[in-house]
């Protein structure tokens, strides 16, 4: 017991000041939101896969989660943020908003990074967001993965279970168009082809503040800036 | 016909045995102590099926290739599984993939449920339009108290999507069948038709953690192809980075572990611990799990002397930190009476499943690719090979505190003597008609990528084997006689990919 406490002792608080306080500084090589595309030219945040040799240039910003698939595309300076969820809808999750997560074809590298909100630094609970264990004890579903021909069966059933009124959060490349497997002969072409989607968050993977600003932005813990 | 890890060959040096030579072949040698590291099917150009068997003596660090044809007329051989169980999943998906029977195999059923890509009818009836598990009935045990337990695809935790079956006498487990596919991409029949950056991508996304080890292994299996040398600082990296994501892996497992043994604190500092080696790869190469490092010729990003530096320091006091957790870990009785004496595999068991990385380490199988089939960085740093001698989840977990041990002392040897010089070469055109192999010791085991060229040297076959491919029977074998509310605990323990699987 002694040691526990030691241990615990010398660990610490370890929980992240953000969304109040500043948020952690990401290392330089951090590819967060692309800059600003060239006169005429744009990018579109849900495909591109954030890697180093594509051209694209990033910069250190974490914050891209948008509420419509048409935001997702940046031309010039422009890129609106995901809004709050609608007032009704928000007056029922605002304060707390049970997810169900889906995993859908991808590389699991999505999924790590979402349960990563779970450890102590992010400590998603602190904002009543919590992820359980069945769709009829949720209020929406988080996907992740291209939704392969052998996922899409499960997805749908697994949307229908979640009662209505319901949110659809759409995380990393794979879920909101493909991603890398676009091409693919068993994958979808993006989550909202099959159901509509309330929130994309782009990355491949996001990282979990990128996760966390886009929870955070649909309860209307964060305004759209 | 021998290869070493990251060698080729010329396809026409391969010698093509009869069918029945090749069966007896493969079987006399893995009767004298090989173990068949892959086996698989591919083009051959002639509309029918070159078969091509990978074994590893483990000591000897000179892979064995067989080889043998089956023509589009007679698409059928006699299976090897019946006296070889590790062929048993290589088996099935050849029938899958290519619409070949094995005559005489025991448990033919479908891997992934796609269509066969020689555009033939499949062995099962339009398994490319039917919907996991389609018409295929589960083992079934009768009698009268007996129950069955279905889990999947759809799971409680954020975790992966896959079929859980099990067959319970009250609350024992006396059998588990695991039907995956579900994260069925398509990956291998896509790696062919794209450009090397797509590929490069491609491998990475083969298992988002395990991203550095795909990574390495298809750059290495290319960088063969193009007769490329690598730059020293380049493999030093790539090995670093690799250490990195081991030491994240194992580290969130032994949090997952104390997890399900009920003991939340480790759990919480583990998890946290886990989050800082990611941090060091995003520090590294701009993604938490290492995507973007590695291209053929070498890598895209630099450790320069005061990264390295850092990152020393870093490890240092992350080193102290593990050690304090693991041992509250370990010497918590609560904890050892969850994890000791449950989900237990044999060191036969693992022999004849040909099991690979901690798992098979965990029942005192003394395999590792860095030290048996050592190249690029790993000829030059050695990591002794992590042993436990139990096989349950005791020894699994053991396994990954060593090798955790192990890791951050090799980065620390590492990091301060890094080779200087270039970090990327370009690679030229492939070698038309060739074979090449790569291994490497990602976190979960043997990762071993091949691949193929047609005669303009573009990939015509390329073929990933996850080390999860060779383990998921385990996982069914260790719940044998278990608690079904083991089940948990024992899966962490193994914690193999779905999606490395599925491809």
């Amino acid at each position: 017991m002694l040691k526990i406490l030691m241990t615990r002792f010398r660990q610490g608080c370890r929980t992240m000041p953000f969304p109040k306080g500043k948020p952690p500084v990401l290392p330089a090589r951090y590819r967060g939101r692309p800059i600003a595309a060239a006169q005429g030219d744009s990018v579109d945040l849900g495909s591109i896969t954030f890697v180093p040799d594509s051209g694209i240039r990033h910069s250190g910003d974490f914050r891209m989660a948008v509420s419509g698939r048409e935001d997702l595309i940046l031309a010039g300076d422009v890129y609106a943020l995901a809004h709050t969820v609608k007032k009704e809808i928000l007056k029922m999750f605002g304060r707390s908003l049970k997810l169900r997560q889906v995993s859908a074809g991808g590389c699991n590298a999505c999924e790590a990074d979402i349960n990563v909100l779970n450890t102590p630094v992010f400590d998603l609970s602190r904002f009543g967001i919590q992820f359980v264990a069945s769709p009829r004890h949720a209020d929406g579903i988080v996907v992740t993965g291209p939704v392969p021909r052998n996922m899409k069966d499960a997805l749908l059933r697994t949307y229908e279970a979640v009662p209505d009124p319901k949110v659809v959060i759409a995380v990393g490349a794979c879920a909101i168009s493909g991603g890398i497997f676009d091409a693919g002969p068993e994958d979808s072409r993006g989550l909202d082809t099959l159901i509509p989607v309330d929130l994309y968050i782009p990355g491949c993977p996001p990282h979990p503040l990128t996760i966390l600003d886009g929870l955070l932005r649909l309860t209307g813990r964060i305004k759209v800036v | 016909m021998e290869l070493f890890n990251g060698g080729s060959i010329a396809l026409k040096d391969i010698p093509l045995l009869e069918k029945k030579e090749f069966r007896g072949e493969v079987l006399l040698r893995c009767r004298d102590g090989a173990r068949l590291a892959n086996l698989f099917g591919s083009p051959d150009g002639g509309g029918g099926v070159r078969l091509i068997a990978i074994l590893g003596q483990d000591e000897d660090p000179e892979l064995q290739i067989l080889a043998t044809t089956i023509s589009a007329g007679s698409a059928r051989y006699e299976s090897l599984t019946a006296e070889l169980l590790q062929a048993h999943l290589f088996e099935r998906e050849i029938a899958e993939q290519w619409a070949i029977v094995p005559e005489g195999h025991p448990w033919l059923k479908p891997v992934r449920y796609h269509a066969n890509y020689r555009g033939v009818p499949d062995i099962w009836k339009d398994i490319g339009e039917q919907t996991i598990p389609g018409s295929y009935p589960f083992y079934a045990v009768g009698g009268e108290e007996v129950h069955e337990v279905g889990v999947g695809p759809v799971h409680a935790g954020i975790i992966e999507p896959g079929h859980f079956r099990f067959q319970c006498h009250g609350e024992e487990v006396l059998h588990l069948e695991i039907q995956l596919g579900y994260q069925h991409r398509g990956i291998e029949p896509m790696m062919c038709g794209s450009g090397m950056k797509r590929q490069a991508l491609l491998s990475e996304s083969v298992a988002g953690d395990t991203s550095v080890g795909h990574s390495t292994a298809f750059c290495e299996a290319v960088e063969s192809l193009a007769g490329c040398t690598v730059p020293i600082k380049a493999q030093a990296i790539r090995a670093v980075a690799l250490e990195l994501e081991r030491l994240a892996n194992h580290v969130g497992d032994l949090g997952a572990l104390g997890m399900d043994a009920g003991f939340l604190t480790t759990s919480a500092y583990f998890g946290r611990m886990r989050g800082d080696y990611l941090n060091l790869l995003l520090e590294l190469t701009g993604n938490r799990f290492g995507k973007g490092l590695c291209r053929p010729g070498g890598v895209l990003f630099d450790i320069e002397d005061s990264m390295a530096e850092d990152l020393c320091r870093r490890l240092t006091r992350y080193k102290k930190e593990f050690e304090e957790v693991s041992d509250l870990l370990f010497t918590s009785p609560s904890v050892l009476a969850r994890f000791e004496g449950i989900g237990t595999v044999s060191l036969e068991a693992a022999k004849s499943l040909g099991m690979v990385g901690p798992a098979a380490r965990a029942s005192q199988l003394e395999y590792d690719v860095r030290s048996d089939y050592s190249s690029g960085m790993w000829q030059f740093y050695h990591v002794p090979i992590s042993l436990a001698a139990s096989g349950d989840v005791y020894a699994r977990a053991l396994v990954r505190r060593q090798e955790v041990m192990r890791s951050l002392e090799l980065l620390l040897k590492l990091l301060p003597s890094l080779p200087k010089g270039e970090i990327c070469a370009s690679p030229g055109p492939l070698k038309p008609e060739t074979l090449a192999v790569s291994l490497v010791e990602g976190w979960r085991g043997e990762i071993m990528h091949a691949c193929i060229t047609d005669s303009h040297g573009a990939l015509a076959r390329y073929k990933i084997k996850d080390p999860s491919f060779n383990n998921w029977f385990a996982l069914t074998l260790a719940m044998r006689n278990q608690e079904i509310s083991d089940f948990p605990l024992c899966n962490k323990s193994f914690n193999l990919s779905y999606c490395g699987h599925d491809l």
